[in-house]
């Protein structure tokens, strides 16, 4: 089977065309770096994504944590995740790569801070 | 009594808020019922802003009775009531032999209407007065007594100084019966249940003027409304034309002109369409041609990439009267009409209000002026004109009496927290309000950088809920749904 | 109060951070950075999602995590900073400039500076400007201000929510409403081709079946108090909609996402000349203005689309202001940059002959198959091949070193 996906891996968004079979990826071209194939292969088999959030927070001076998953998810858990992030909370002090919640969902990946807030 | 007055005034536009500042010089009690969030919402907040010279209106009805009387009194009401007023002059501008001719009709009407100074000019002088005008021009009826004004600044600094006068304000009250008692006085209801009762009810509801006078049995005149679309455009433009510029008239409308405005854009606009609608404010793409070809063809240095922002108007045009205002007693005691307020109402207003004070004394309401009366009107300093001299002496000063000057809330405009503030203060809490009140988001970024800001300040001054502040009354809420989070749910 | 210093950074985004830092390791003294706002980070606190960083730091980082990084570099300095603080004026003096600035802690301050480096970013586009026949109800406004009340307050502007403009701001609030609960039924592009990147159409409109209409636009809005419909309506050659094609779509929340705009009211106040496509200032190839210790970096200079080439040329531009501070330089020799029909702009307009030389360029129209090219008088010195290439994505051409007796650069897409 022959596909055409856009690469998400970083902002340049290669066109990738690519060749595969119910198991494995055949061929992959398009490519501008190494990132290509390795996005390819799980984006035809599993494709994951990054979730980026916002999480309540108690004692800072906004109402507001941002926060995203240190790694990507199963595209399949993403709402589950994000389901998961609305029942969080956070307290003041965090620190920019704190830990809000380890493995969310069990899905492999942190939910971590991305900001400091006092 | 609680909610008795003397007099109660329903609808606060210019026409409303002119009426009541003036009987708040007398010993009378009186009440505005308005049915919106702020006054001016209706159809004054849409108004060009013109205070007219008076030689369009025809000779022995009340608009030519009112108009130049009316534009007399915007000197002094503008000293006492700090808004800002420029007597800038109109030109209508002709293009050919036909339209000099109806300059001259129309030179003939303004002395009719006793405007003074009037002159007709030839092509020299109206290019030499306004250089940008069509080099095409043949000539012009020149009108130096014709000036601009904000109109919702207008009306809310009448407002203000008729409620420091004792006059009671109340919004969000939109009328749904009148009726009267066996004592002879008025008793009316509103929307929301609240009673009031009155000897007296001024009629200056406006598009609604002639539902309002439905409910005790008046039925001779429908509003009509005509709709207007103006274009404002960005105040670089504003150096092109320093006069109002009307074109020579169609038959249902004075035309779509060029306006310079006080605090800086220019105005394009209006159209005029009759529509059935009373809640037809939207801006149309035909309309949008049409002024820009007109407008056009008067100032050609005119473009539509000019455009900051548009807006609609609607103009509570009488039917069945000629198209006259509708100003005086009625067939039923105690109810005077203030109704069919198209232009040149604006200009008319302050007259039409002293016509209403010696009709309601005429009627039995004892007018006696009030001793402690203050005429004029304390507002917040406006730091953007100190800014715009450069003045920052005079500009440190007052930051040092007061910091919330220094907090900039509106960039475009440079509208500080304390101004913001001071008009929260005089009851604008809706964003539009305060929108008119102070300028904030009428800039070029169109309230983009300010519109969380002014909301912040909202409600840590009122209290009011973040997602409960509206842009202009219950249903236009900005932010309505906060984000539940944390509740682990 | 007045201040003296050597530099004054007006903006504490990306752009006014990486400049000062920049300043700081040029071996400048007495630097201020003004910000508006009540903290450092510029728009990068409300942009959540990830996208940034991954040229300079080699991750992956989101917008406050990269705005962070800044802010910990300038922490370890001693470079001032006061939030709250807006600029209000420029006045040129002989021996340097006096800003006036609003401070809300500390009132009125006269800052008295050798050099000001412009980096107040950049507004969005709104609704006035684009003239959208209809009402005026609640429920419209531009993107960004929609991604500060969802990401810094909490609060959804809207539940059924139209997109119009498909530039990268519209479509990460596709996927952010939607992933707060949100339907978004349509982004609304008047283009044929997306304004944002590829990825970006992929992992907030595809990953979520949110339709995006090509060569659309939105012909009216309904509704007095609150926004209740939209009309879109596809567009012919002449971008004409094509009325009998109409169709209504119910929503009560329109984002608009129709363009950014360089934000040089006080460039203008301080007498700046500014280049008509960029909307940013015009400048020589050492960032400085047509005013001389005037500087610009930025989105306030152009619009980027990677925040990596923000904190680049605003290292540069600070490098150049810093000579400008210790020997007065000013750029004698300048050589034009042109460009090609197919170039909508590039960035600076001239180069120095003799030193290195590094131009931005956006193209005006996506490309297939082109090859962008950097001729120095008569003479190829850079050629590049591009399979695809869009006007949404910054190119940058770095040139080693302007010949000396250059007269002349071009730079065109074949």
């Amino acid at each position: 089977m022959k596909r055409s996906i856009i690469c998400i891996s970083c902002p340049l968004g290669c066109s990738l065309s690519v060749e595969h079979d119910d198991k494995i990826i055949i061929s992959v071209s398009g490519n501008a770096c190494k990132r290509g194939p390795v996005y390819a292969q799980k984006e035809v088999f599993a494709p994951e994504r990054v979730v980026t959030s916002t999480v309540k927070i108690e004692g800072a001076k906004i109402p507001l944590l941002p926060v995203r998953t240190d790694r990507s998810v199963s595209k399949d858990k993403m709402f589950e995740v994000m389901r998961e992030i609305f029942k969080l909370k956070a307290k003041a002090p965090v620190k920019r790569g704190d830990v809000i919640c380890k493995n969310i969902c069990n899905s492999g990946a942190d939910l971590i801070a991305t900001r400091t807030l006092s | 009594m609680k909610n008795d007055y003397q007099v109660i005034i329903i609808g606060c536009g210019v026409v409303g808020a002119a009426i009541a500042r003036e009987l708040s010089r007398f010993d009378v009690k009186v009440a505005i019922l308005e049915k919106e969030a702020d006054v001016s919402f209706g159809t004054s907040k849409a108004n060009s802003g013109i205070i007219h010279a008076g030689f369009h209106s025809t000779k022995g009805t009340l608009m030519a009775k009112f108009v130049v009387p009316g534009n007399r009194k915007f000197d002094r009401l503008c000293e006492e009531l700090e808004f800002p007023f420029e007597r800038r002059g109109e030109l209508m501008v002709a293009f050919d032999e036909n339209e000099l001719r109806i300059l001259q009709t129309y030179h003939k009407m303004g002395l009719d209407n006793h405007v003074p100074y009037m002159e007709l000019l030839g092509k020299e002088r109206v290019l030499e007065m306004e250089p940008n005008v069509n080099p095409e021009v043949e000539g012009a009826l020149y009108a130096p007594t014709a000036g601009i004004i904000c109109p919702y600044e207008y009306c809310f600094a009448l407002t203000s100084n008729a409620r420091e006068n004792g006059v009671e304000l109340f919004l969000n009250k939109k009328v749904s019966w009148i009726g009267k008692q066996g004592n002879g006085k008025f008793e009316i209801e509103t929307e929301d249940g609240s009673r009031f009762t009155s000897d007296f009810i001024v009629n200056a509801a406006g598009l609604y003027s002639d539902e309002i006078a439905k409910f005790v049995g008046i039925t001779n005149f429908k509003i009509v409304p005509r709709k207007g679309e103006e274009y404002l455009l960005d105040r670089r433009v504003g150096t092109l034309i320093k006069r109002v510029i009307f074109p020579c008239p169609t038959s249902n409308s004075k035309g779509m002109l060029v306006i310079p405005t006080v605090d800086g854009p220019v105005m394009v606009g209006p159209t005029a369409m009759d529509t059935e609608d009373k809640n037809d404010w939207a801006t149309t793409r035909d309309g949008l041609k049409e002024v820009f070809t007109q407008a056009q063809k008067m100032v050609p240095g005119i473009r539509t990439s000019d455009i900051i922002t548009s807006f609609v108007g609607l103009r509570p045009a009488a039917v069945g009267n000629n198209g006259d205002f509708i100003i005086g007693t009625t067939t039923v005691s105690g109810f005077i009409n203030a109704a069919g307020i198209q232009s040149p109402g604006l200009t008319a207003s302050p007259a039409i209000a002293e016509h209403i004070r010696e009709v309601l004394n005429k009627e039995g309401v004892k007018m006696e002026l009030k001793r402690d009366f203050k005429p004029k009107r304390k507002i917040a300093i406006r730091v953007r004109h100190l800014l715009e001299k450069r003045d920052y002496s005079e500009y440190g000063n007052i930051v040092k009496n007061d910091k919330a000057y220094s907090k900039l809330v509106c960039r475009c405009e440079n509208v500080t927290e304390a101004e913001i503030v001071a008009a929260i203060k005089e009851g604008h809490i809706t964003l539009d309000g305060i929108k008119f009140a102070t300028r904030a988001g009428t800039g070029r970024c169109q309230a983009g950088f300010c519109t969380s800001r002014v909301m912040e300040i909202l409600h840590r001054e009122t209290g009011i809920p973040f997602e409960q502040i509206t842009k202009k009354g219950k249903g236009s809420e900005i932010a309505p749904y906060p984000i539940k989070k944390g509740d682990g749910k | 109060m007045t201040k003296i210093i050597d530099a004054l950074v007006i903006g504490g985004g990306p752009a006014g951070l990486a400049a000062a830092i920049s300043l700081k390791k040029n071996g400048i003294d007495k630097i201020l950075v003004v910000e508006r706002e009540d903290s450092l980070g510029g728009i990068l606190l409300q942009c959540i999602h990830n996208g940034f960083g991954l040229h300079r730091f080699k991750e992956e980082l989101t917008g406050p995590e990269y705005a962070e990084k800044y802010i910990e570099m300038l922490e370890g300095t001693d470079i001032e900073t006061m939030t709250g603080t807006c600029a209000i004026d420029i006045v040129n003096e002989k021996d340097g400039k006096t800003v006036y600035l609003m401070s809300e802690k500390s009132g009125l301050i006269e800052a008295k500076t050798k050099v000001v480096i412009l980096a107040m970013g950049c507004r969005e586009r709104n609704r006035g400007n684009i003239a959208i026949p209809g009402t005026r109800p609640a429920g419209i406004m531009t993107a960004g201000l929609a991604q500060k009340f969802v990401n810094r307050y909490g609060y959804m502007p809207g539940k059924e929510v139209v997109i119009l403009g498909s530039g990268d701001i519209g479509l990460i609030m596709a996927r952010r409403m939607t992933w707060e609960g949100a339907k978004v039924k349509a982004v609304v592009e008047l283009q044929p081709y997306p304004g944002g990147l590829n990825r970006n159409i992929v992992q907030c409109l595809n990953d979520y079946n949110i339709p995006l209409y090509l060569s659309h636009t939105i012909t009216a809005i309904r509704g007095n108090s609150r926004i209740t419909e939209v009309d879109i309506a596809p567009i012919n050659e002449y971008k004409e909609p094509k009325k009998s094609e109409t169709f209504t779509l119910t929503c009560d929340s329109l984002l608009l996402s129709v363009g950014l705009l360089p934000e040089n009211e006080l460039s203008q106040i301080a007498g700046v000349i500014l280049d008509k496509v960029t909307g940013g200032p015009l400048i020589d190839s050492n960032y400085m203005t047509n005013i001389p210790g005037v500087f610009a970096c930025g989105n306030v200079l152009h619009v980027h689309d990677l925040v990596d080439w923000v904190s680049e040329e605003s290292e540069a531009t600070a490098k150049a202001a810093a000579e400008y501070i210790k020997h007065q330089t000013i750029q004698k020799s300048k050589i034009p940059v042109r460009v090609g029909n197919l170039v909508r702009y590039a960035l600076p307009t001239v180069l120095e002959p003799g030193k290195p030389g590094l131009i931005s360029l956006r193209v005006i129209a996506p490309a297939e198959n082109a090859t962008l090219y950097a001729k120095v008088d008569d003479e190829i010195i850079y050629k590049k091949a591009h399979k695809k290439i869009f006007p949404s994505e910054m190119q940058r051409i770095e040139i080693k070193k302007v010949p000396e007796n250059a007269k002349m650069i071009h730079v065109y897409l074949e």
